[in-house]
């Protein structure tokens, strides 16, 4: 009997290609994706009461301390933009990367369970959390623009233009990165759990390092100053405080080198999330 | 293009024991340092068969090793093996959650695994979104799941709770409902593994039903995991056997099943009295079990309503022993015990006053068993008091087809477990 090799539609070897991420297969199952999102969102306010209005509670909550604490207390300046709308700005990007990273981080590990039964490509939980993300985002971000609004009505002046129409792309940017960074840790941490010890508090710290609660200008002639600079962070968050509000300090250089360093962080993430998804099971 | 879909090709897996910690990161960088000069991994060349019973050497362990089998369009394979033989292990590696060691797996057509039901199910969400979760989670598209949910919950039998939050389902509703969305799945390769162990017997039929519809009408193949001989007897065409990671028979399912019951069966077959694995004081032990016939001949088969003899020796020491209740049980093929009997049941108890070898006859007149194979156990008793009670069966013995009714009439009925001579008034 002859055999052609291209009969088989599936061939399961100990070792695959570097790169061979699959992403076919991944679109093949993109039903499964938005499932996922789905089930995330529902599953989190069944049986609340507010629902998605809880969303709104950290944001309000954590620009009123930063408002006192960096505002008030440390007198550090915003840019000349209007306090509550700058901290609520950072605190609304900030948190969509760091929810992306701190989630994809455990992508592993959380669903070893499920991993351990069926065979999906695995890239579809990493992508799942960070689009489930994404609606808390924009739930987040329409509080931002109601505040904006809220304040335009009063009198404060807005800069509202063309500049808008870059935001999706730095949030996408920020989502890409974050995954990136979750991917890696996740696929480090299915053997050995070390790094999961330490995601929690490395992602709170980078926050300081990051111009969330202070803008970069503030920064200059700092000897520090170059931490921050080359923080890839960085230029993606005062690039969104430009967008929306005219205000910022980043250069085209600043950007590809960020742009540079995501695409770096993304490739090291999924070839070493391809490597791992084989075998985890055995380690996990 | 040819009729084998799944060619499986020395395939071999291997684990580590043991917990992680700093040792494995000594193996891993070992490993690693190998790999970057480009020579071969250290610890494959170690390992060992994987008998889980006995201490091993190495901390390295082959679940499976050179596995190789092909499987036919709309074939039933049944795989079979004690608890650890690597059966779980090659089914994860079939559906692709683990990865080989060495070797490889080819397959034609989409692949589904059903190795637990519910997998995936949130126990918030209603029974119909949990269909398309689990649906999609399985490889269906939305579009597909839409076509088929009527016919989904309508298998199911839950319409009733299908808009509920499934965590307030039972859990036979919960299995009823998971196996529902499997077995509507059509892949080409389907992968079930002890999924009917829960469910009542009527769902528990209607999955077979279902499963040999779905390999004899639409003529997909099945891989099927049981330890359920009769389920697998029912379902399977094929069969292989594994054993401590390698297949030991690959061939007809009913060779298969009696292969595997040769397997575990594990008669002692040297001297009974050296076996350890036994529990009692051992104040006696029993020494040997055998069957005797009219004409006092040993006997490994016998037919059926013959007058068989059991008999079981027991080797005393000095110190008198007395009020001795000797019992045995007769199996079935499937290790399922079908009748007991004890001394004490009859008011007869022993005595032995010396050391030395007594054997007990038992007659049992017209034995009622139909064909097979049957094992007996042993189990001694003195006053409550446990003396001797070899874990593993101490004979077995092999029912042919006899004149049990002296009429020329043999009862072949395939439900017949044992006859019954019923008087006509």
């Amino acid at each position: 009997m002859k055999e052609r090799e291209e009969d088989w539609t599936l061939v399961i070897k100990p070792s695959s290609g570097l790169f061979d991420l699959q992403l076919k297969e991944v679109w093949h199952y993109r039903d499964l994706l938005f499932l996922f999102v789905k089930r995330d969102f529902i599953a989190a306010y069944k049986q609340t009461i507010l629902g998605p209005l809880w969303h709104f509670i950290q944001p309000i909550f954590t620009t009123i301390i930063f408002l006192m604490v960096f505002g008030k207390i440390a007198n550090i300046p915003t840019d000349g933009i209007q306090p509550v709308l700058f901290y609520m700005s950072g605190i609304t990007i900030w948190n969509y990367f760091a929810s992306c990273l701190t989630a994809t981080s455990n992508t592993f590990v959380a669903n070893a369970g499920i991993f351990g039964k069926v065979y999906f490509p695995r890239l579809v939980m990493p992508l799942s959390i960070v689009i489930s993300n994404m609606v808390k985002f924009l739930i987040q971000f329409a509080l931002l623009v109601a505040v904006i609004i809220y304040f335009a009505v009063n009198g404060e002046a807005i800069h509202f233009g063309l500049s808008w129409l870059i935001i999706p792309l730095l949030v996408i940017w920020m989502a890409l990165i974050g995954l990136g960074l979750g991917i890696i840790i996740s696929s480090l941490t299915t053997k050995y759990r070390d790094f999961t010890v330490l995601v929690g508090f490395a992602v709170q710290l980078m926050m300081y390092a990051t111009p969330i609660a202070y803008p970069l200008s503030f920064l200059k002639s700092q000897s520090y100053q170059w931490l921050i600079v080359w923080n890839p962070l960085t230029p993606i968050v005062e690039a969104f405080r430009y967008s929306l509000f005219g205000n910022g300090t980043f250069t085209t250089s600043s950007l590809f080198y960020s742009l540079g360093l995501t695409a770096l962080v993304l490739l090291i993430g999924a070839l070493l999330f391809n490597k791992v998804q084989r075998t985890f099971m055995d380690t996990v | 293009m040819s009729d084998i879909v799944i060619k499986v090709d020395n395939l071999s897996k291997q684990y580590r024991l043991g917990t992680v910690g700093t040792g494995t990161l000594s193996h891993d960088l070992n490993r690693w340092w190998h790999l970057i000069r480009g020579k071969e991994d250290p610890y494959l060349k170690i390992g060992e068969a994987n008998d889980r019973t006995i201490k091993g050497e190495s901390d390295y362990v082959w679940a499976l090793q050179n596995i190789n089998f092909e499987v036919k369009r709309g074939d039933v394979l049944g795989i079979i093996g004690k608890n650890g033989a690597g059966k779980s292990t090659l089914l994860k590696i079939l559906s692709r959650t683990t990865s080989p060691t060495t070797g490889t797996v080819k397959a034609k057509g989409k692949v589904a695994s059903l190795l637990e039901v519910g997998t995936g199910f949130h126990p918030e969400l209603s029974g119909r979104e949990n269909i398309f979760l689990n649906g999609a989670i399985l490889g269906m598209t939305k579009t597909e799941v839409s076509a088929k949910i009527d016919e989904i919950i309508d298998f199911s039998g839950v319409e009733r709770y299908i808009d509920t939050p499934v965590k307030r389902y039972s859990s036979g509703m919960y299995v009823r409902l998971a196996f529902a969305v499997a077995a509507h799945l059509e892949p080409d390769i389907l992968i079930v593994d002890e999924v009917l162990a829960v469910g009542d017997i009527e769902f528990q039929k209607k999955c077979i039903g279902k499963l040999q519809n779905v390999s004899k009408e639409e003529g997909r193949t099945i891989l099927f995991v049981s330890h359920n001989i009769a389920a697998l007897a029912n379902l399977c065409t094929r069969g292989i056997v594994l054993q401590n990671g390698s297949t030991v028979y690959n061939g007809l399912i009913t060779d298969a099943i009696s292969k595997y019951q040769g397997t575990i069966n594990n008669r002692v077959e040297q001297d009974l009295e050296l076996e350890t694995a036994r529990s009692g004081n051992g104040k006696a032990l029993i020494t040997a079990c055998y069957l005797e016939n009219n004409k006092q001949e040993h006997v490994e088969e016998v037919l059926c309503g013959e007058d068989i003899y059991v008999c079981i020796t027991l080797k005393t020491k000095a110190k008198p022993i007395s009020k001795v209740d000797i019992g045995f049980a007769i199996h079935d093929e499937y290790s399922d015990c079908i009748s007991v009997y004890f001394t004490s049941y009859n008011n007869q108890y022993f005595e032995y006053k010396h050391e030395g070898y007594f054997t007990t006859k038992f007659k049992i007149p017209k034995l009622p068993l139909t064909e097979g194979v049957y094992n007996i156990r042993g189990r001694i008793e003195a006053q409550q008091e446990l003396i001797d009670w070899p874990e593993n069966f101490i004979a077995s013995f092999r029912v042919l087809p006899g004149d049990f009714y002296n009429s020329g009439y043999l009862n072949l009925h395939r439900g017949s477990k044992f006859y019954i001579k019923p008087e006509v008034i």
